[in-house]
């Protein structure tokens, strides 16, 4: 295939702007799907992404074009997740790509996950397309968002394809201007070969299949291979290009190609992805830059509801682990929950998504334990240490001071809102940096937040309090000193280990107390009286009861129907067993994520 | 008294009151002798793999059994006394519903040996009775236990239900009031419980959702409140000589339901008729829910044929064999039901092993808490137990 004919590059957009629906839009119309094959949103394949309309793991297909100009091309289009908490998954397709299409809603304008994707787009070198999408809504307005794009971004927007991803109106142009305005790739098929791996995932028969973009050189099936990371060799048993929903072998990928290999690799963690394949007997002088790393920022301990499915847990984040390598986790165990593990995310949201993942692909119960960040703890014989379970805190008199995480947070808010986004900042002890004005009715404002406080319920907050207008990104700024301490939970005089978190001093009263109330309606009552306790150190600062139960008899007649009053039994058995026993009570599974619900009501 | 008792399963109501869940169904006179024949078969059929066993009690349930006519209810006797060495001194019992007696129907029951008679009040309120779709007030109730009286029966039930939509102490104290002045020999003091299927599930499933979660409610008593209207019934009924002998019976001494007993203690006995649940040979039966199959069965059973079935009766739907730990279980959890509990002399003749061997920890546990006691070589729930008996049995659950 002639290299001037490929076209590598992928959609960014902000959430729900439209990317998933032209990517949908753009296989259907080269043809690569018939109508009938085609499914809403053929990329997003994982249930829970349909479910949520947003796009979790990057995806990849190969379809041919036949341009105006008489020519077939190869697009090889790289679909990638928009969520600030996705920004790494983002940059790792971005390194797969030559051009980069940016939609931008007609409607809504600039978000600030449109500046963070295109910044990132750009830092990769990537030439981008602005397209403005939904141009049929009532509320559209073009002109304005052309202006937007060229004002805030840089980018020539006059040309931009003005189009309906929904109803396919004028998506031919954004195939021309793919054609015309995306670079080819360069490099040389006849070099040794660099390939870069930008995901991978593993199949019960073929091992991992890897998802590479060849740089230099050529992968051909029967090649020996090496990992320039990890140092693992391998056979190739199989290289091919991605069809829609499947994978399609061939012959060799050439330099300037997107596609995958497998070569019967059981151990997941010998492709990394981000990491450069070479051949084994000819290797290339060095590896291709990986891309930013990224660190977990937040912890939180993931147990399996049932003991007995540790090790099918420790199987499937292993699994997990392989296409998501911001993903981290490390054993620990816990008095109240037993073992488990410490799972590092990049946000709330990742946490949520692999949580789910795990519950439902992996067919696993969960418990998880709140969330925390990574506190620095200075201790007095002049160590540090970085605390990620609370439990693990030091005793103070060890401790000379404790810093914590920061981001600079960036809010897009239309301004009838902006009050109240700034007040909402301010509880969160937010210090103010900047307020913009992109436009008469828009601002963006800049705040530094402590992680602690924003990694809990924020976006929540952010979007009751704008109406679901204000839109929210965030990079981490460092550590700042910090007056933080240690909320222990206490459930009938016992010490729940599960339960602590590490919190502002100034509003751990007041967070102690809510715990102790969301405890209250998460206990089901017992045979006797429980005491819910918030303390710091020796010092109660909350107390809640839960009243002893007085009444659960079954005073029915069922004749001797038996075997219905055994089910009925059996079923307050069995809800027993979904609890975890701390001392003599009960405590039921949510309960351990409800620190995270504090602000609901 | 060793022996099986038999329990008989008429699905038939004049109309279906609101909260039951119960197998029975309102279906016309010709559907009820259709039904009463297929009964009178399978009561012939099965008589045959039991004889000169000693048949202890038989209770006819429903439905509302009292409603069928005179010749179907002797159609039933005879073919039992036909079928099944019935013991002379069996307790009989028939459930009623006031409205559907008559001085004939009950000179003809007791000359067939009916001997006991169940009758459902529910509430001595009107407007309780209409709230709960029951065709009767109370002054029919009066009629028909005068009727009822008058025939001669000197062992009658009345089956009273606590926690019903808007009940008050007060209202309760005068359904109490009401009943223990006819002094009855027998009084079951049942909770409604707001099943699913039901029109009153519809109605009032999230008030019972808020009930149970000690919520404040809209029509039914909360949770304390249906606390209060339960531990009032006991301790009035205690008051008037009524002794509390299982969770929801009173009786007065001796006329305790030998039958009901017989289910806590696990006596064996079959279940006859539509749906009807039986215990035999270590074995939990039950028959089909389908009346057309249950029909059917029986009529090529009549005509010779016997129907193929995995199961030991071709009337059964299911057929679960006991394991030793579910015997176990049962004995453990029905036994504890009666306010005299359990023999621990009981547990050993049965399993061959002494009761703390198995339910040591559980039993220790529990008298910590105060919720069960142990005299004379019984073991019983204490009144903080019974209230809580629910949590209290689910732990002699044995897997």
């Amino acid at each position: 295939m002639d290299q001037s004919k490929i076209r590598n590059f992928c959609i960014v957009a902000h959430i729900d702007h439209g990317k998933s629906t032209l990517a949908d839009r753009i296989i259907q119309m080269t043809g690569t799907l018939t109508d009938r094959e085609m499914q809403a949103q053929v990329l997003d394949n994982m249930d829970l992404e349909r479910e949520r309309g947003i796009t979790i793991k990057s995806q990849a297909v190969r379809v041919i074009y036949k341009a105006d100009d008489g020519n077939e091309y190869i697009f090889n289009l790289i679909d990638t997740p928009g969520h600030v908490d996705f920004n790494y998954e983002v940059s790792r397709s971005l390194a797969a790509c030559d051009g980069a299409i940016l939609v931008v809603d007609a409607a809504q304008g600039i978000e600030a996950q449109t500046l963070a994707n295109v910044y990132l787009a750009l830092d990769h070198d990537l030439d981008v397309i602005p397209v403005i999408n939904k141009v049929d809504l009532p509320s559209a307005d073009p002109d304005r968002v052309i202006e937007e794009i060229e004002d805030v971004i840089g980018l020539e927007a006059v040309d931009a394809p003005q189009i309906s991803a929904k109803t396919g109106l004028n998506v031919h142009d954004v195939l021309e201007a793919i054609v015309n305005k995306l670079p080819a790739p360069a490099g040389d098929p006849k070099a040794p070969l660099q390939a870069l791996i930008f995901d991978s995932l593993y199949d019960s028969y073929r091992g991992v299949i890897v998802f590479c973009r060849i740089k230099e050189g050529t992968l051909k099936a029967g090649d020996q291979v090496k990992m320039m990371a990890t140092g693992a060799s391998f056979d190739v048993v199989e290289v091919g290009y991605f069809g829609a929903g499947q994978f399609i072998p061939c012959d060799e990928l050439p330099a300037g190609m997107v596609g995958y290999m497998t070569a019967s690799i059981k151990n997941v963690r010998d492709t990394r992805v981000g990491d450069t394949i070479t051949h084994a007997n000819n290797p290339a002088k060095e590896p291709l830059p990986g891309y930013k790393k990224v660190n977990p920022m937040v912890y939180c301990g993931v147990y399996p509801a049932d003991g007995a499915k540790y090790p099918d847990l420790r199987d499937a984040l292993e699994k997990l682990q392989l296409n998501d390598a911001a993903l981290q986790f490390e054993p620990e165990t816990s008095i109240a929950l037993g073992f488990g593990f410490r799972c590092g995310f990049l946000g709330l949201l990742h946490l949520e998504i692999i949580q789910e993942r795990l519950e439902r692909e992996y067919n696993l119960d969960l418990v998880t334990t709140a969330p925390s960040v990574v506190y620095r703890v200075h201790k007095t014989d002049g160590t540090m240490l970085e605390l990620t379970n609370p439990s693990n805190l030091p005793d103070p008199s060890e401790i000379d001071y404790m810093e914590e995480p920061i981001v600079e947070a960036e809010i897009m808010v239309t301004s009838e809102f902006i009050g109240a986004i700034m007040d909402l900042c301010q509880e969160r002890r937010g210090q103010y940096i900047s307020m913009e004005y992109m436009e008469e009715t828009r601002a963006l404002i800049k705040y530094t937040l402590p992680l602690n406080e924003i990694i809990y319920d924020f976006f929540d907050a952010l979007k009751s309090r704008s109406r679901g207008y204000a839109s929210f990104d965030y990079e981490m700024k460092g550590y700042m000193k910090s007056s933080l301490v240690k909320l222990d939970i206490l459930i009938n005089r016992e010490e729940v280990d599960a339960l602590s978190f590490i919190v502002f001093e100034g509003t751990a009263y007041e967070r102690g107390r809510k715990m102790c109330e969301k405890l209250k309606e998460e206990i089901p009552r017992h045979l006797f009286e429980i005491p819910i306790q918030a303390a710091i150190g020796s010092k109660v600062i909350a107390r809640e009861t839960v009243k002893a139960m007085r009444k659960d008899v079954l005073a029915k007649c069922y004749g001797g129907d038996i075997t219905r009053k055994k089910k009925l039994l059996e079923k307050q058995k069995e809800g027993k067993k979904r609890m975890r026993q701390v001392g003599n009570v009960e405590i039921p599974q949510s309960a351990f994520m409800s620190v995270l619900k504090l602000d609901e009501d | 008294m060793s022996g099986i008792e038999l329990y008989i399963h008429i699905p038939f109501c004049v109309k279906k009151c609101l909260y039951c869940d119960f197998l029975s169904g309102v279906f016309d006179e010709k559907m009820q002798r259709r039904y009463v024949a297929a009964l009178c078969n399978e009561i012939s059929f099965v008589g045959k793999k039991h004889r000169g066993q000693n048949v202890i009690s038989i209770y006819i349930g429903g439905g509302t059994p009292s409603w069928l006519s005179e010749d179907l209810m002797d159609a039933i006797m005879t073919s039992v006394k036909e079928s099944f060495s019935l013991d002379p001194l069996a307790e009989i019992s028939v459930e009623c519903n006031p409205g559907t007696l008559s001085s004939e129907k009950l000179n003809l029951y007791r000359s067939i040996g009916i001997n006991r008679l169940s009758i459902g009040l529910q509430s001595a309120n009107d407007d309780e009775l209409k709230e709960l779709g029951r065709i009767h007030n109370y002054n029919r109730f009066l009629h028909t236990y005068d009727l009822v009286r008058k025939a001669g029966f000197d062992n009658v039930n009345i089956d009273i239900m606590t926690g019903l939509p808007h009940q008050t102490i007060e209202k309760l104290d005068h359904t109490l009031k009401s009943i223990t002045m006819l002094r009855p020999e027998h009084i079951s003091a049942y909770s409604l419980i707001i099943e699913k299927g039901t029109p009153f599930y519809e109605k009032y499933r999230f008030d019972a959702v808020k009930q149970e979660a000690g919520m404040p409610t809209e029509v039914l008593p909360t949770d304390e409140e249906s606390y209060r209207l339960y531990k009032y019934t006991m301790e009035f009924l205690e008051s008037k000589g009524f002794k509390r002998y299982e969770i929801s019976n009173y009786a007065r001494p001796g006329k305790e339901c030998r039958h009901n007993i017989g289910y806590w203690d696990r006596v064996p006995y079959l279940g006859l008729g539509l749906g009807s649940a039986g215990l035999y040979d270590n074995k939990r039966t039950s028959n089909t829910r389908d009346i057309y199959k249950y029909i059917e069965i029986s009529e090529e059973i009549a005509k010779g044929n016997l129907p193929e079935s995995e199961l030991s009766s071709p009337y059964y739907e299911s057929e679960e064999a006991l394991s030793r730990n579910d015997a176990m279980s049962e004995f453990m959890f029905l036994g504890l039901r009666k306010i005299a509990g359990i023999r621990r002399s009981d547990f050993v003749q049965m399993f061959g092993i002494d009761i703390e061997a198995i339910y040591g920890p559980v039993i220790t546990a529990l008298r910590n808490q105060g919720l069960m006691d142990a005299a004379e070589g019984r073991l019983f729930l204490t009144d903080l137990g019974i209230d809580v008996s629910n949590q209290v049995l689910a732990q002699f659950l044995l897997d």
